[in-house]
Protein backbone atom coordinates (compact mmCIF):
# COMPACT_ATOMS: atom_id res chain seq x y z
CA UNK A 1 0.00 0.00 0.00
CA UNK A 2 1.36 3.45 -0.75
CA UNK A 3 0.04 6.79 0.67
CA UNK A 4 0.98 10.20 0.16
CA UNK A 5 0.19 12.67 2.96
CA UNK A 6 0.26 16.43 1.79
CA UNK A 7 2.89 16.18 -0.44
CA UNK A 8 4.49 19.19 -2.28
CA UNK A 9 7.32 19.54 -4.29
CA UNK A 10 8.84 22.75 -5.07
CA UNK A 11 12.18 22.70 -7.17
CA UNK A 12 14.80 24.60 -6.47
CA UNK A 13 14.02 27.29 -8.68
CA UNK A 14 10.84 27.34 -6.98
CA UNK A 15 8.79 25.07 -9.78
CA UNK A 16 6.38 23.81 -7.85
CA UNK A 17 5.89 20.51 -8.99
CA UNK A 18 3.42 19.13 -6.62
CA UNK A 19 0.85 20.63 -4.32
CA UNK A 20 -0.53 19.43 -1.44
CA UNK A 21 -0.82 15.48 -2.89
CA UNK A 22 -3.09 13.06 -0.72
CA UNK A 23 -3.39 9.52 -2.81
CA UNK A 24 -3.83 5.89 -1.24
CA UNK A 25 -2.98 2.96 -3.66
CA UNK A 26 -4.38 0.01 -2.50
CA UNK A 27 -2.35 -3.32 -2.55
CA UNK A 28 -2.74 -4.95 -5.94
CA UNK A 29 -4.17 -1.75 -7.40
CA UNK A 30 -3.55 -0.91 -11.46
CA UNK A 31 -3.65 2.90 -11.52
CA UNK A 32 -2.76 5.20 -14.42
CA UNK A 33 -1.38 8.81 -13.63
CA UNK A 34 -2.29 10.81 -16.24
CA UNK A 35 -2.18 14.66 -17.18
CA UNK A 36 -0.13 17.05 -19.38
CA UNK A 37 3.39 17.57 -19.92
CA UNK A 38 4.94 19.23 -16.65
CA UNK A 39 1.92 17.98 -14.62
CA UNK A 40 4.12 16.29 -12.06
CA UNK A 41 3.72 12.62 -13.21
CA UNK A 42 7.68 11.98 -13.27
CA UNK A 43 7.94 13.98 -9.74
CA UNK A 44 5.96 11.55 -7.98
CA UNK A 45 7.60 8.61 -9.52
CA UNK A 46 11.01 9.71 -8.60
CA UNK A 47 9.41 10.31 -4.73
CA UNK A 48 7.87 7.08 -4.18
CA UNK A 49 11.44 5.44 -5.87
CA UNK A 50 13.13 8.13 -2.78
CA UNK A 51 15.01 9.76 -6.08
CA UNK A 52 13.95 13.16 -4.64
CA UNK A 53 13.20 14.11 -1.17
CA UNK A 54 8.88 15.78 -0.90
CA UNK A 55 9.63 19.38 0.57
CA UNK A 56 6.32 18.54 2.92
CA UNK A 57 4.44 15.64 3.75
CA UNK A 58 4.97 11.87 3.88
CA UNK A 59 5.31 8.41 1.97
CA UNK A 60 4.17 5.86 3.67
CA UNK A 61 4.55 2.55 1.94
CA UNK A 62 3.45 -0.78 3.37
CA UNK A 63 3.30 1.56 6.88
CA UNK A 64 7.34 2.56 6.43
CA UNK A 65 7.58 6.42 5.95
CA UNK A 66 9.54 6.32 3.17
CA UNK A 67 10.77 10.07 3.87
CA UNK A 68 11.92 9.25 7.26
CA UNK A 69 13.90 6.06 5.52
CA UNK A 70 18.32 6.01 6.61
CA UNK A 71 20.51 6.26 3.16
CA UNK A 72 21.32 2.70 4.10
CA UNK A 73 17.91 1.44 3.85
CA UNK A 74 17.20 2.93 0.48
CA UNK A 75 18.87 0.08 -1.65
CA UNK A 76 16.35 -1.79 0.13
CA UNK A 77 13.37 -0.08 -0.56
CA UNK A 78 13.60 0.02 -4.35
CA UNK A 79 14.57 -3.61 -4.27
CA UNK A 80 10.53 -3.93 -3.35
CA UNK A 81 9.53 -1.09 -7.03
CA UNK A 82 10.65 -1.95 -9.52
CA UNK A 83 10.79 0.68 -12.37
CA UNK A 84 9.83 0.76 -16.35
CA UNK A 85 11.36 4.12 -18.45
CA UNK A 86 10.43 5.18 -21.63
CA UNK A 87 13.70 4.52 -22.76
CA UNK A 88 14.28 1.14 -21.90
CA UNK A 89 17.32 1.64 -20.42
CA UNK A 90 19.10 -1.78 -21.42
CA UNK A 91 22.70 -2.30 -21.30
CA UNK A 92 23.85 -1.93 -24.92
CA UNK A 93 27.05 -4.65 -24.50
CA UNK A 94 24.69 -7.14 -22.57
CA UNK A 95 22.41 -9.86 -24.42
CA UNK A 96 18.68 -9.80 -23.01
CA UNK A 97 19.67 -12.42 -21.02
CA UNK A 98 22.16 -10.62 -19.22
CA UNK A 99 20.37 -7.67 -18.81
CA UNK A 100 17.94 -9.32 -16.66
CA UNK A 101 20.31 -11.59 -14.63
CA UNK A 102 22.16 -8.18 -14.03
CA UNK A 103 19.32 -6.81 -12.46
CA UNK A 104 19.79 -10.11 -9.87
CA UNK A 105 23.55 -9.80 -9.51
CA UNK A 106 23.73 -6.60 -8.46
CA UNK A 107 21.55 -7.29 -5.17
CA UNK A 108 23.82 -10.54 -4.71
CA UNK A 109 21.42 -13.34 -5.61
CA UNK A 110 23.04 -16.93 -6.09
CA UNK A 111 24.07 -17.76 -9.65
CA UNK A 112 21.07 -20.86 -9.11
CA UNK A 113 18.48 -18.44 -8.38
CA UNK A 114 19.38 -16.15 -11.08
CA UNK A 115 19.44 -19.38 -13.36
CA UNK A 116 15.73 -20.29 -12.59
CA UNK A 117 14.48 -16.85 -12.20
CA UNK A 118 15.57 -15.14 -15.35
CA UNK A 119 14.10 -18.01 -17.93
CA UNK A 120 10.75 -17.82 -15.99
CA UNK A 121 10.26 -13.99 -16.25
CA UNK A 122 11.04 -13.85 -20.07
CA UNK A 123 8.19 -16.41 -20.33
CA UNK A 124 5.94 -14.15 -18.95
CA UNK A 125 6.81 -11.36 -21.17
CA UNK A 126 7.26 -13.51 -24.41
CA UNK A 127 10.90 -13.48 -24.82
CA UNK A 128 11.92 -16.73 -24.30
CA UNK A 129 13.05 -17.20 -27.64
CA UNK A 130 15.19 -13.56 -27.68
CA UNK A 131 16.77 -14.21 -24.45
CA UNK A 132 20.56 -14.47 -26.49
CA UNK A 133 19.55 -11.15 -28.35
CA UNK A 134 21.25 -7.74 -27.88
CA UNK A 135 19.21 -4.91 -27.28
CA UNK A 136 20.24 -3.73 -31.13
CA UNK A 137 18.88 -6.90 -32.55
CA UNK A 138 15.56 -6.34 -30.64
CA UNK A 139 12.33 -4.28 -31.96
CA UNK A 140 11.04 -1.49 -29.92
CA UNK A 141 8.17 -3.85 -28.04
CA UNK A 142 10.78 -6.34 -27.50
CA UNK A 143 13.40 -3.86 -25.82
CA UNK A 144 10.18 -2.29 -23.41
CA UNK A 145 9.29 -6.04 -22.70
CA UNK A 146 12.91 -6.38 -21.32
CA UNK A 147 13.38 -4.00 -19.53
CA UNK A 148 10.14 -4.86 -18.15
CA UNK A 149 11.40 -8.06 -17.11
CA UNK A 150 14.15 -6.48 -15.45
CA UNK A 151 11.88 -4.45 -13.56
CA UNK A 152 10.07 -7.74 -12.15
CA UNK A 153 12.90 -10.45 -12.26
CA UNK A 154 13.62 -9.44 -8.12
CA UNK A 155 9.84 -9.78 -7.72
CA UNK A 156 8.46 -6.58 -6.50
CA UNK A 157 5.59 -5.78 -4.87
CA UNK A 158 5.37 -2.59 -6.94
CA UNK A 159 5.70 -1.76 -10.37
CA UNK A 160 5.73 1.75 -11.37
CA UNK A 161 6.09 2.12 -15.66
CA UNK A 162 6.41 5.72 -16.50
CA UNK A 163 5.67 6.04 -20.06
CA UNK A 164 6.57 3.11 -21.18
CA UNK A 165 4.79 3.03 -24.41
CA UNK A 166 5.58 6.45 -24.91
CA UNK A 167 8.44 5.33 -27.57
CA UNK A 168 6.37 2.70 -29.14
CA UNK A 169 3.49 2.03 -32.33
CA UNK A 170 0.12 1.72 -30.60
CA UNK A 171 0.05 -2.00 -31.70
CA UNK A 172 3.16 -2.43 -29.96
CA UNK A 173 1.94 -0.64 -27.06
CA UNK A 174 -1.14 -2.98 -26.54
CA UNK A 175 1.18 -5.84 -26.44
CA UNK A 176 3.19 -3.97 -23.42
CA UNK A 177 -0.27 -3.29 -21.50
CA UNK A 178 -1.30 -7.12 -21.41
CA UNK A 179 2.10 -7.78 -20.02
CA UNK A 180 1.99 -5.33 -17.18
CA UNK A 181 -2.09 -6.60 -16.80
CA UNK A 182 -0.71 -9.76 -16.33
CA UNK A 183 2.07 -9.09 -13.85
CA UNK A 184 -0.84 -6.83 -11.53
CA UNK A 185 -3.37 -10.17 -11.87
CA UNK A 186 -0.30 -11.84 -10.68
CA UNK A 187 -0.55 -9.95 -7.91
CA UNK A 188 1.71 -6.80 -8.20
CA UNK A 189 0.92 -3.10 -7.62
CA UNK A 190 1.48 -1.37 -11.03
CA UNK A 191 1.54 2.31 -11.18
CA UNK A 192 1.52 3.85 -14.85
CA UNK A 193 2.75 7.20 -16.03
CA UNK A 194 1.22 7.65 -19.54
CA UNK A 195 0.08 10.48 -22.13
CA UNK A 196 -1.94 7.34 -23.84
CA UNK A 197 -5.52 8.39 -24.20
CA UNK A 198 -6.96 5.55 -25.83
CA UNK A 199 -5.19 2.94 -23.78
CA UNK A 200 -6.43 4.82 -20.47
CA UNK A 201 -10.02 4.84 -22.08
CA UNK A 202 -10.07 1.14 -22.83
CA UNK A 203 -8.06 -0.29 -19.89
CA UNK A 204 -10.87 0.82 -17.20
CA UNK A 205 -8.88 0.64 -14.20
CA UNK A 206 -8.50 3.79 -11.82
CA UNK A 207 -7.41 7.24 -12.87
CA UNK A 208 -5.49 9.91 -11.07
CA UNK A 209 -5.08 12.79 -13.19
CA UNK A 210 -2.70 15.43 -12.36
CA UNK A 211 -2.37 18.97 -13.66
CA UNK A 212 0.05 21.73 -12.32
CA UNK A 213 1.03 19.44 -10.01
CA UNK A 214 -2.43 19.03 -8.11
CA UNK A 215 -4.80 15.86 -8.58
CA UNK A 216 -7.87 17.20 -10.40
CA UNK A 217 -9.41 13.95 -10.65
CA UNK A 218 -9.14 10.17 -9.28
CA UNK A 219 -11.92 8.00 -10.65
CA UNK A 220 -12.45 3.96 -10.14
CA UNK A 221 -12.68 3.05 -14.44
CA UNK A 222 -12.16 6.27 -15.16
CA UNK A 223 -11.26 7.53 -18.49
CA UNK A 224 -8.51 10.01 -19.62
CA UNK A 225 -10.51 12.78 -19.89
CA UNK A 226 -14.36 14.00 -18.93
CA UNK A 227 -16.45 13.23 -21.92
CA UNK A 228 -17.44 16.60 -23.55
CA UNK B 1 31.18 -10.16 1.57
CA UNK B 2 29.80 -12.95 -1.09
CA UNK B 3 32.41 -14.95 -3.05
CA UNK B 4 30.79 -13.86 -6.54
CA UNK B 5 30.08 -10.00 -5.12
CA UNK B 6 33.90 -10.54 -5.15
CA UNK B 7 34.26 -11.64 -7.86
CA UNK B 8 32.22 -9.17 -9.58
CA UNK B 9 34.41 -6.64 -8.22
CA UNK B 10 37.42 -7.84 -9.38
CA UNK B 11 36.19 -8.37 -12.87
CA UNK B 12 34.47 -5.11 -12.79
CA UNK B 13 38.19 -3.16 -11.72
CA UNK B 14 39.85 -4.88 -14.01
CA UNK B 15 37.67 -3.94 -16.98
CA UNK B 16 37.62 -0.57 -15.88
CA UNK B 17 41.70 -0.47 -15.78
CA UNK B 18 41.68 -1.70 -19.41
CA UNK B 19 38.81 0.73 -20.90
CA UNK B 20 41.14 3.76 -19.75
CA UNK B 21 44.39 2.04 -20.70
CA UNK B 22 46.05 5.63 -21.29
CA UNK B 23 44.36 7.05 -17.85
CA UNK B 24 45.76 3.79 -16.26
CA UNK B 25 49.11 3.85 -17.47
CA UNK B 26 49.52 7.76 -16.22
CA UNK B 27 48.18 7.09 -13.04
CA UNK B 28 50.53 3.74 -12.58
CA UNK B 29 53.30 5.72 -13.96
CA UNK B 30 52.75 8.42 -11.50
CA UNK B 31 52.44 6.44 -8.45
CA UNK B 32 55.49 4.98 -9.21
CA UNK B 33 57.68 8.01 -9.59
CA UNK B 34 56.67 9.44 -7.01
CA UNK B 35 57.95 6.31 -4.56
CA UNK B 36 60.89 6.32 -6.96
CA UNK B 37 61.75 9.04 -5.69
CA UNK B 38 60.51 8.22 -2.37
CA UNK B 39 63.18 5.47 -2.36
CA UNK B 40 65.44 7.77 -3.46
CA UNK B 41 65.20 9.41 -0.78
CA UNK B 42 64.80 6.60 1.72
CA UNK B 43 68.17 5.54 0.30
CA UNK B 44 69.66 8.51 0.79
CA UNK B 45 68.34 9.08 4.59
CA UNK B 46 69.05 5.56 5.70
CA UNK B 47 72.76 5.49 4.00
CA UNK B 48 73.64 9.22 5.93
CA UNK B 49 72.49 7.53 8.90
CA UNK B 50 74.19 4.40 8.96
CA UNK B 51 77.09 6.42 8.44
CA UNK B 52 76.12 8.45 10.97
CA UNK B 53 76.16 5.61 13.36
CA UNK B 54 78.96 4.17 12.20
CA UNK B 55 80.69 7.70 12.97
CA UNK B 56 79.25 7.13 16.56
CA UNK B 57 80.81 4.21 17.24
CA UNK B 58 84.04 4.98 15.96
CA UNK B 59 84.59 7.91 17.34
CA UNK B 60 82.41 7.73 20.68
CA UNK B 61 85.92 9.25 22.11
CA UNK B 62 86.89 12.70 23.41
CA UNK B 63 90.85 13.07 23.12
CA UNK B 64 92.20 15.43 25.83
CA UNK B 65 95.48 16.89 24.82
CA UNK B 66 97.60 17.55 28.35
CA UNK B 67 100.06 20.40 28.40
CA UNK B 68 103.55 19.71 28.23
CA UNK B 69 105.04 21.56 31.62
CA UNK B 70 102.87 18.98 33.57
CA UNK B 71 104.36 16.97 36.61
CA UNK B 72 102.94 13.69 36.98
CA UNK B 73 100.89 14.60 40.28
CA UNK B 74 99.01 16.98 37.83
CA UNK B 75 98.68 14.82 35.73
CA UNK B 76 96.88 12.53 37.42
CA UNK B 77 94.99 15.17 39.73
CA UNK B 78 93.21 16.18 35.97
CA UNK B 79 92.76 12.39 35.48
CA UNK B 80 90.53 12.00 38.73
CA UNK B 81 88.57 15.31 37.97
CA UNK B 82 87.36 13.99 34.64
CA UNK B 83 86.74 10.05 36.02
CA UNK B 84 83.78 12.64 38.35
CA UNK B 85 82.41 14.33 35.64
CA UNK B 86 78.93 13.03 34.85
CA UNK B 87 78.87 10.57 32.01
CA UNK B 88 82.51 9.42 31.42
CA UNK B 89 82.38 5.70 31.55
CA UNK B 90 86.36 5.36 31.24
CA UNK B 91 89.33 7.59 31.31
CA UNK B 92 92.73 5.91 29.75
CA UNK B 93 95.89 7.80 29.69
CA UNK B 94 98.01 8.18 26.47
CA UNK B 95 101.24 8.79 27.26
CA UNK B 96 103.50 10.84 24.66
CA UNK B 97 106.20 7.82 23.93
CA UNK B 98 102.99 5.77 23.27
CA UNK B 99 101.49 8.03 21.41
CA UNK B 100 104.34 7.71 19.14
CA UNK B 101 104.13 3.96 19.54
CA UNK B 102 100.28 4.03 17.94
CA UNK B 103 101.62 6.17 15.57
CA UNK B 104 104.28 4.52 14.75
CA UNK B 105 101.78 1.29 13.84
CA UNK B 106 99.45 3.24 11.96
CA UNK B 107 102.52 3.87 9.62
CA UNK B 108 103.15 0.52 9.06
CA UNK B 109 105.97 -0.75 6.81
CA UNK B 110 107.12 2.91 6.81
CA UNK B 111 107.13 3.61 10.88
CA UNK B 112 111.27 3.39 11.00
CA UNK B 113 111.31 6.69 9.54
CA UNK B 114 109.55 8.28 12.54
CA UNK B 115 112.29 6.32 14.41
CA UNK B 116 114.77 9.34 13.31
CA UNK B 117 112.84 12.04 15.38
CA UNK B 118 114.94 13.94 17.44
CA UNK B 119 112.16 14.87 20.00
CA UNK B 120 108.16 13.48 20.10
CA UNK B 121 106.46 16.00 19.88
CA UNK B 122 103.14 14.36 20.49
CA UNK B 123 101.27 15.45 23.43
CA UNK B 124 100.69 13.32 26.88
CA UNK B 125 96.78 12.73 26.27
CA UNK B 126 93.70 11.08 27.94
CA UNK B 127 91.37 9.51 25.90
CA UNK B 128 87.88 9.57 27.97
CA UNK B 129 84.95 7.56 26.97
CA UNK B 130 81.01 8.27 27.73
CA UNK B 131 78.39 6.18 28.34
CA UNK B 132 76.49 7.91 25.86
CA UNK B 133 77.60 9.93 22.48
CA UNK B 134 74.91 12.49 23.09
CA UNK B 135 76.59 13.51 26.53
CA UNK B 136 79.46 14.79 24.48
CA UNK B 137 78.63 18.13 24.43
CA UNK B 138 78.09 18.47 28.34
CA UNK B 139 81.18 16.70 29.02
CA UNK B 140 83.19 18.97 26.88
CA UNK B 141 82.10 21.55 28.61
CA UNK B 142 82.77 20.11 32.20
CA UNK B 143 86.21 19.36 30.74
CA UNK B 144 86.95 22.96 29.12
CA UNK B 145 87.92 25.04 32.52
CA UNK B 146 90.12 22.29 33.64
CA UNK B 147 93.68 23.44 34.04
CA UNK B 148 96.79 21.56 32.02
CA UNK B 149 94.61 20.72 29.18
CA UNK B 150 96.04 21.69 25.97
CA UNK B 151 92.95 21.17 23.28
CA UNK B 152 90.09 18.98 23.64
CA UNK B 153 89.50 16.80 20.00
CA UNK B 154 85.98 14.91 19.83
CA UNK B 155 83.84 13.99 16.74
CA UNK B 156 80.84 14.93 17.78
CA UNK B 157 81.06 17.43 14.70
CA UNK B 158 81.42 14.77 11.69
CA UNK B 159 78.20 13.17 13.36
CA UNK B 160 76.24 16.18 13.71
CA UNK B 161 76.94 17.30 10.37
CA UNK B 162 75.85 13.70 8.83
CA UNK B 163 72.75 14.01 11.04
CA UNK B 164 71.99 17.46 9.53
CA UNK B 165 72.51 16.19 5.66
CA UNK B 166 70.05 13.42 6.84
CA UNK B 167 67.68 15.77 8.23
CA UNK B 168 68.22 18.00 4.78
CA UNK B 169 67.44 15.27 2.27
CA UNK B 170 64.15 13.85 4.22
CA UNK B 171 62.43 17.40 4.91
CA UNK B 172 63.33 18.40 0.74
CA UNK B 173 62.29 14.84 0.27
CA UNK B 174 58.99 14.59 2.15
CA UNK B 175 57.61 17.59 0.77
CA UNK B 176 58.21 16.36 -3.07
CA UNK B 177 56.81 13.61 -2.58
CA UNK B 178 54.28 15.23 -0.14
CA UNK B 179 53.44 17.11 -4.00
CA UNK B 180 53.77 14.22 -6.06
CA UNK B 181 51.59 12.30 -3.73
CA UNK B 182 48.58 15.07 -4.16
CA UNK B 183 49.54 14.58 -7.91
CA UNK B 184 49.15 10.90 -8.00
CA UNK B 185 46.18 11.34 -6.12
CA UNK B 186 44.83 13.96 -8.45
CA UNK B 187 45.74 11.75 -11.60
CA UNK B 188 43.80 8.41 -9.97
CA UNK B 189 40.65 10.62 -9.09
CA UNK B 190 40.98 11.50 -12.56
CA UNK B 191 41.13 7.74 -13.85
CA UNK B 192 38.49 6.72 -11.85
CA UNK B 193 36.04 9.63 -12.98
CA UNK B 194 36.17 8.39 -16.86
CA UNK B 195 35.49 4.81 -15.36
CA UNK B 196 32.55 6.50 -13.72
CA UNK B 197 31.54 7.89 -16.90
CA UNK B 198 31.42 5.38 -19.29
CA UNK B 199 29.19 3.16 -16.74
CA UNK B 200 26.82 5.82 -15.85
CA UNK B 201 24.23 4.23 -17.40
CA UNK B 202 24.85 0.89 -15.67
CA UNK B 203 25.19 2.77 -12.36
CA UNK B 204 21.80 4.48 -13.14
CA UNK B 205 19.89 0.80 -13.30
CA UNK B 206 21.78 -0.23 -10.36
CA UNK B 207 20.54 1.91 -8.03
CA UNK B 208 17.19 1.50 -9.32
CA UNK B 209 17.05 -1.87 -8.97
CA UNK B 210 18.32 -1.73 -5.40
CA UNK B 211 22.19 -1.98 -5.33
CA UNK B 212 24.02 -1.14 -2.15
CA UNK B 213 26.24 1.78 -2.41
CA UNK B 214 28.97 -0.02 -1.00
CA UNK B 215 28.11 -2.50 -3.70
CA UNK B 216 28.47 -0.06 -6.44
CA UNK B 217 31.32 1.88 -5.43
CA UNK B 218 33.92 -1.12 -4.67
CA UNK B 219 34.39 -1.81 -8.30
CA UNK B 220 35.98 1.82 -8.32
CA UNK B 221 37.46 1.55 -5.02
CA UNK B 222 39.47 -1.45 -6.41
CA UNK B 223 40.28 -0.07 -9.60
CA UNK B 224 42.20 2.53 -7.85
CA UNK B 225 43.94 -0.09 -5.01
CA UNK B 226 44.67 -2.18 -8.47
CA UNK B 227 46.40 1.45 -10.22
CA UNK B 228 48.05 1.96 -6.59
CA UNK B 229 49.19 -1.42 -6.31
CA UNK B 230 50.61 -1.52 -9.94
CA UNK B 231 52.15 1.62 -9.20
CA UNK B 232 54.15 0.37 -5.78
CA UNK B 233 55.27 -3.06 -7.96
CA UNK B 234 56.77 -1.28 -10.22
CA UNK B 235 58.43 1.19 -8.15
CA UNK B 236 59.92 -1.75 -6.10
CA UNK B 237 61.19 -3.24 -8.58
CA UNK B 238 62.79 -0.46 -10.38
CA UNK B 239 64.15 0.90 -6.51
CA UNK B 240 65.65 -2.85 -5.87
CA UNK B 241 66.92 -3.24 -9.32
CA UNK B 242 68.58 0.68 -9.47
CA UNK B 243 69.77 -0.10 -5.78
CA UNK B 244 71.35 -2.97 -6.34
CA UNK B 245 73.04 -1.93 -9.49
CA UNK B 246 74.56 1.40 -7.44
CA UNK B 247 75.50 -1.12 -4.58
CA UNK B 248 77.21 -3.44 -6.87
CA UNK B 249 79.18 -0.08 -8.97
CA UNK B 250 79.82 1.42 -5.27
CA UNK B 251 81.39 -1.57 -3.58
CA UNK B 252 82.97 -3.87 -5.72
CA UNK B 253 84.51 -1.02 -8.36
CA UNK B 254 85.48 1.46 -6.84
CA UNK B 255 85.59 1.70 -2.83
CA UNK B 256 85.67 -1.97 -1.52
CA UNK B 257 86.10 -0.43 1.74
CA UNK B 258 83.13 1.45 1.78
CA UNK B 259 80.71 -1.43 1.77
CA UNK B 260 80.35 -1.86 5.65
CA UNK B 261 79.01 2.15 5.36
CA UNK B 262 76.40 1.14 2.67
CA UNK B 263 73.12 -0.31 4.05
CA UNK B 264 72.88 -3.99 2.31
CA UNK B 265 70.53 -4.16 -1.01
CA UNK B 266 68.15 -6.69 1.26
CA UNK B 267 68.18 -4.56 4.47
CA UNK B 268 67.11 -1.53 2.23
CA UNK B 269 63.83 -3.51 0.35
CA UNK B 270 62.83 -5.13 4.08
CA UNK B 271 62.80 -1.35 4.82
CA UNK B 272 60.76 -0.05 2.61
CA UNK B 273 58.45 -3.05 0.82
CA UNK B 274 55.88 -2.35 3.06
CA UNK B 275 56.02 1.49 3.16
CA UNK B 276 55.78 1.20 -0.81
CA UNK B 277 53.16 -1.15 -1.07
CA UNK B 278 50.67 0.82 1.68
CA UNK B 279 51.49 4.01 0.52
CA UNK B 280 50.75 2.43 -3.32
CA UNK B 281 47.25 1.43 -2.03
CA UNK B 282 47.03 3.96 0.24
CA UNK B 283 47.28 6.92 -2.79
CA UNK B 284 45.12 4.59 -5.23
CA UNK B 285 42.14 4.62 -2.59
CA UNK B 286 42.02 7.80 -1.61
CA UNK B 287 42.03 8.86 -5.51
CA UNK B 288 38.79 6.61 -6.04
CA UNK B 289 37.56 7.54 -2.69
CA UNK B 290 37.77 11.41 -3.97
CA UNK B 291 36.30 10.69 -7.42
CA UNK B 292 33.68 8.81 -6.00
CA UNK B 293 32.95 11.41 -3.55
CA UNK B 294 32.37 14.27 -6.10
CA UNK B 295 31.06 12.01 -9.07
CA UNK B 296 29.32 9.31 -7.66
CA UNK B 297 25.50 10.58 -5.64
CA UNK B 298 24.30 7.40 -3.97
N1 LIG C 1 15.10 18.35 -11.48
C1 LIG C 1 14.23 19.36 -11.70
N2 LIG C 1 14.58 20.62 -11.39
C2 LIG C 1 13.70 21.63 -11.57
N3 LIG C 1 12.50 21.48 -12.07
C3 LIG C 1 12.09 20.23 -12.40
C4 LIG C 1 12.93 19.12 -12.24
N4 LIG C 1 12.30 18.00 -12.64
C5 LIG C 1 11.07 18.43 -13.06
N5 LIG C 1 10.95 19.75 -12.92
C6 LIG C 1 9.76 20.56 -13.21
O1 LIG C 1 8.68 20.04 -12.45
C7 LIG C 1 7.50 20.02 -13.20
C8 LIG C 1 6.91 18.63 -13.27
O2 LIG C 1 7.80 17.80 -14.00
P1 LIG C 1 7.54 16.26 -14.26
O3 LIG C 1 8.75 15.72 -14.92
O4 LIG C 1 7.12 15.65 -13.00
O5 LIG C 1 6.34 16.29 -15.28
P2 LIG C 1 5.65 15.09 -16.06
O6 LIG C 1 4.24 15.12 -15.66
O7 LIG C 1 6.41 13.84 -15.85
O8 LIG C 1 5.81 15.60 -17.55
P3 LIG C 1 5.99 14.71 -18.89
O9 LIG C 1 4.63 14.20 -19.23
O10 LIG C 1 6.47 15.70 -19.89
O11 LIG C 1 6.98 13.66 -18.59
C9 LIG C 1 7.87 20.58 -14.57
O12 LIG C 1 7.51 21.95 -14.57
C10 LIG C 1 9.35 20.43 -14.64
O13 LIG C 1 9.93 21.46 -15.42
MG1 LIG D 1 7.50 12.56 -17.14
Amino acid sequence: MIELHNVTKTYLKGVQALVNINLKIEREEFIFLVGPSGAGKTTCVKLILKEEEPTEGSIFIDGQDVTRLSRRKVPYHRRNIGVVFQDFRLLPNKTVYENIAFAMQIIEATSKDIRRRVPMVLGMVGLSDKAASYPYQLSGGEKQRTSIARAIVNNPSILIADEPTGNLDPETAWEIMKVLKQINRRGTTVIMATHARNIVDTMQQRVVALEKGRIVRDEQRGAYEYEG
Amino acid sequence: MKVRTVNYIFRQGLTGLWRNRTMSIASIGTVAATLIILGLVITLVLNISNLADLAQMQFDEIQVYLKDDLFIAEIDNIGKEIRMIEGVSDVIYESKEEALEKFKESWGEEGYLLDGLEKNTLPNSYIVQMDNLELADSIVKDLEPLKGIDEIKYYKEIVDELLKAAKFVRTIGLIIILILILVAIFIISNTIKLTLSSRRQEIGIMKNVGATNWFIRWPFLFEGVLLGLIGSIVSIMVVYYGYQYAFNAITSRFYLMLSTYIVSVDEMMKKTVYIFAVLGVGVGALGSIFSLRRHLKV
